[in-house]
């Protein structure tokens, strides 16, 4: 600054030289040294090959699906059978399929998630609390191949009995009814009801609680203590509390961790092909036999395709890489807007 | 309510003039938590009715299996309870009661699945585990009927040792730098790469190995290996790395990075000195729990790794087993001895996990910053090196200022400290 005025009065207004106001403004300029520069550029270098990576997965996907594709143009979508030696294959039915074992899994999931994440954020001593967070982890860790194993030894052979009762006295409902069942003969086989969509979704949906009950715990807990205080004072009950304080301030994690435990659910393989008897059409009789999964069909045939065949898993590798990253990324962006104050300040 | 009148002093008297005749206070102390004598007298009974009215159904309607039985037993218990506690209680309160009962067995029911599928496995498990040949022979000389005496996973826990060791390897440096970049910049793009890291942690784990498939395999034209599985697990693990090392990271105080800042330390000084070591045993648990998660994937090794009933200590070459893997094969195959032999391979795999587990929430239990004995110890040793150096500049500064006794002058300051 060269003009330093020595009489500067408390309101005299500095004389300011012509062409002042047009001198440019000081700009803030944050001057990083070299070594500062050089962290910043490993750490973006690092961010950007696993973006990289991550690109390449959806790339390589699309590259090498292209011949398939172009064979079977747009009746991918539409054809249900999957024969690409004689150029007859789409993913309508397999893609069905999958959708209905994801739904069953995340029905049955969302009651169980819902009151297992209530109870350990509201209703559990604290002193029991931490344990039921640690076995709900757990359950998440546990592999999917132990899940698979249990599902084919233990579960299906009790199932079958609930399959039963299901279609013999819920048949009103579309989706309970099983073609060929017969009440009337008590001893008929159970394999009927074994192999079938219903048991993968309950395997499957042991696998999606712990996924649900972690995002909605997160939000629960961030239910404002200010509301729950207010409800009590009304003379609420702690249910009373529940629905009127903590259900609608989780709604967002109820919502969002339900779609993350649906892209979950959409991609799960080895309880699918360790349980299911493939078909390649639509089966929505969930109790029935038979059903498939865009992750079960790859893992099946995978080993035993010419080129055409990869090219058209890798097709429907695609299509569920697609439908998953718009589930969770649909996911994420409802988490994320209930989600308040993620940073802790000590 | 009569705001103006003057308070009473002391506990509200039931014969104050103005107000409402008030119900007499409850005889001794009311409990407000844990369970009451009411409540266990209630559930008890619900419980009766619940299984007496379970076998009737079963007998009427031809119910059968012990899952069916179950669920009606349950809602019958839970209409006796609500029933059972309206005797007593008015409306919110008896919808209070049975939504707790709900919550609760809910709980129940999700830890009680967990307990099943852990004990069913073990317990199938149990036979082969116990002998020491399941560890240290492959399945190259046991066919379907061997004895559990003969053969093993040793080759699959090999295999599983050299992918997973491979996979952290090449995450845990990679999946640190990514989660120091979304630490230090809040920027927009740092922001739409954690959505992009989310949404990639769900990708479905089959389509990592389908792309390490297509890359590896089918085009680049190597064999299926190790390395290639170890590639799929990595695929597979970095976004749970990234996520995981991220939460830790933010978890740190903010005003530990503001002390270092005021301290003059420049951001990646902070980063490297500050912030990584006090989120030390979260980074830890990260990558405990990120290895948990990628030692018990089969679908990515199905498709990368082949298939062997052999030892194969070279990941380069050849295909190569690891313990899910060889469950998912054995059971697939149908017989019951290699059945056994799967659910050997299975709860060797889930014992691994647990352990992996139990270790990381011993880790992680400790909060950031948290130290242990040595570090605790190491910290104030080198807090007492800087107070002796301290102690040392300031005994050599005054040393300096202080002009030789010879010269002493009136002028000097008095010494206040030793008069």
């Amino acid at each position: 600054m060269s003009t330093v005025t020595p009489d500067l009065g408390v309101t005299a207004v500095p004389p300011t030289p012509a062409g002042a106001d047009e001198r440019p403004r000081r700009q803030l300029v944050d001057a990083k040294a070299p070594a500062e520069r050089a962290f910043l550029g490993l750490t973006r270098g690092g961010a950007l090959a696993v973006l990289a990576v991550f690109a390449l997965v959806g790339v390589f996907l699309a590259v090498k699906a292209e011949p398939a594709l172009r064979v079977s143009k747009f009746s991918f979508l539409t054809t249900q059978a999957w024969q690409p030696d004689i150029h007859h294959f789409g993913i309508a039915g397999i893609m069905v399929d999958t959708i209905l074992i994801a739904v069953v899994a995340v029905v049955i999931a969302v009651p169980v998630a819902l009151g297992l994440s209530l109870f350990i954020t509201e209703v559990a001593p604290a002193s029991i609390r931490r344990t039921l967070v640690s076995l709900v982890d757990l359950m998440a860790a546990v592999p999917s191949v132990v899940y698979g194993l249990w599902a084919l030894e233990f579960l299906q052979g009790r199932v079958v009995g609930v399959s039963r009762w299901l279609a013999t006295w819920a048949n009103w409902l579309p989706f309970f009814r099983v073609n060929g069942a017969d009440p009337s003969n008590p001893v008929q086989s159970g394999t009927l009801y074994s192999a079938s969509t219903f048991i993968v979704g309950i395997a499957v949906s042991l696998m999606v609680i712990p996924i649900l009950c972690s995002v909605m715990r997160e939000s629960f807990s961030q239910a404002p203590l200010g509301e729950r205080e207010g409800a009590y004072a009304l003379g609420g009950t702690r249910w009373g509390m529940i629905r009127t304080v903590v259900l609608p301030f989780g709604k967002g994690g109820i919502i969002g961790g339900t779609m993350l435990g649906l892209g979950r659910a959409l991609g799960e393989t080895i309880v699918v092909i360790l349980i299911i008897s493939p078909v390649y059409t639509i089966n929505s009789h969930i109790l029935q036999s038979g059903g498939n999964s865009i992750s079960g069909l790859i893992a099946n045939l995978y080993n035993e395709s010419d080129a055409l065949g990869t090219s058209a898993l890798m097709a429907a590798g695609l299509a569920l890489f697609a439908l998953t990253l718009v589930v969770n990324f649909a996911a994420s962006a409802v988490v994320a807007r209930s989600r308040s104050g993620a940073e802790s300040e000590g | 309510m009569t705001l103006l009148e003057d308070p009473p002093i002391g506990p509200a008297s039931e014969d104050r003039p103005g107000g409402p005749a008030l119900p007499p206070p409850p005889a001794g102390r009311r409990r407000i938590g844990g369970l009451q004598a009411a409540t266990v007298r209630n559930l008890a009974g619900a419980v009766l009715a619940g299984a007496s009215g379970s076998v009737l159904v079963a007998l009427l309607t031809g119910l059968s299996g012990p899952f069916g039985l179950v669920i009606v037993g349950y809602l019958l218990f839970l209409v006796t309870y609500g029933v059972l506690v309206s005797l007593t209680e008015d409306r919110p309160a008896v919808k209070d009661a049975v939504m707790t009962v709900l919550m609760a067995s809910t709980a129940v029911l999700a830890i009680g699945a967990l307990a099943v599928v852990i004990f069913f496995t073990l317990a199938r498990g149990w036979g082969a585990l116990i002998h020491l040949n399941t560890y240290t022979q492959d399945l190259s000389a046991a066919g379907p009927t061997a004895p559990l005496t003969r053969g093993g996973i040793g080759h699959a826990i090999i295999g599983t040792l050299w992918m997973i060791g491979i996979a952290v390897v090449l995450t845990v440096p990679i999946g640190l730098v990514a989660a120091v970049y979304l630490d230090m910049t809040r920027s927009r793009p740092a922001r739409g790469f954690r959505t992009v890291v989310e949404a990639m942690s769900a990708l479905p784990s089959i389509l990592a190995g389908l792309f390490i498939y297509a890359l590896w395999i089918l085009t680049l034209g190597n064999q299926h290996s190790g390395l290639a599985a170890a590639l799929a697990l990595s695929v597979m693990m970095l976004p749970y790395m990234i996520r995981a090392s991220d939460l830790a990271l933010r978890l740190v105080p903010g005003n530990l990075r503001e002390a270092s800042a005021a301290l003059g330390a420049p951001s990646w000084r902070t980063e490297l000195r500050v912030v990584i070591p006090t989120a030390r045993s979260g980074l830890a648990t990260a990558v405990i729990l990120g290895v948990a998660r990628g030692i018990g994937e089969a679908s990515p090794v199905l498709l990368t790794a082949g298939y062997t009933p052999y030892v194969n200590g070279n990941p380069l070459h050849g295909p190569m087993a690891s313990l899910p893997l060889v469950a998912l094969k054995l059971v697939q195959s149908g017989s019951p001895g290699f059945t056994e032999r799967a659910f050997a391979a299975a709860s060797f795999l889930l014992l691994l996990v647990i352990i992996l587990f139990v270790t990381a929430r011993k880790v992680g239990g400790w909060g950031p910053g948290h130290l242990s004995q040595r570090g605790l110890r190491r910290v104030r040793e080198a807090s007492a090196r800087d107070v002796a150096r301290f102690a040392r500049r300031q005994e050599a500064a005054e040393a300096a200022l202080t002009p030789p006794p010879a010269a002493l002058s009136p002028l000097d300051p008095p010494n206040l400290e030793h008069p």
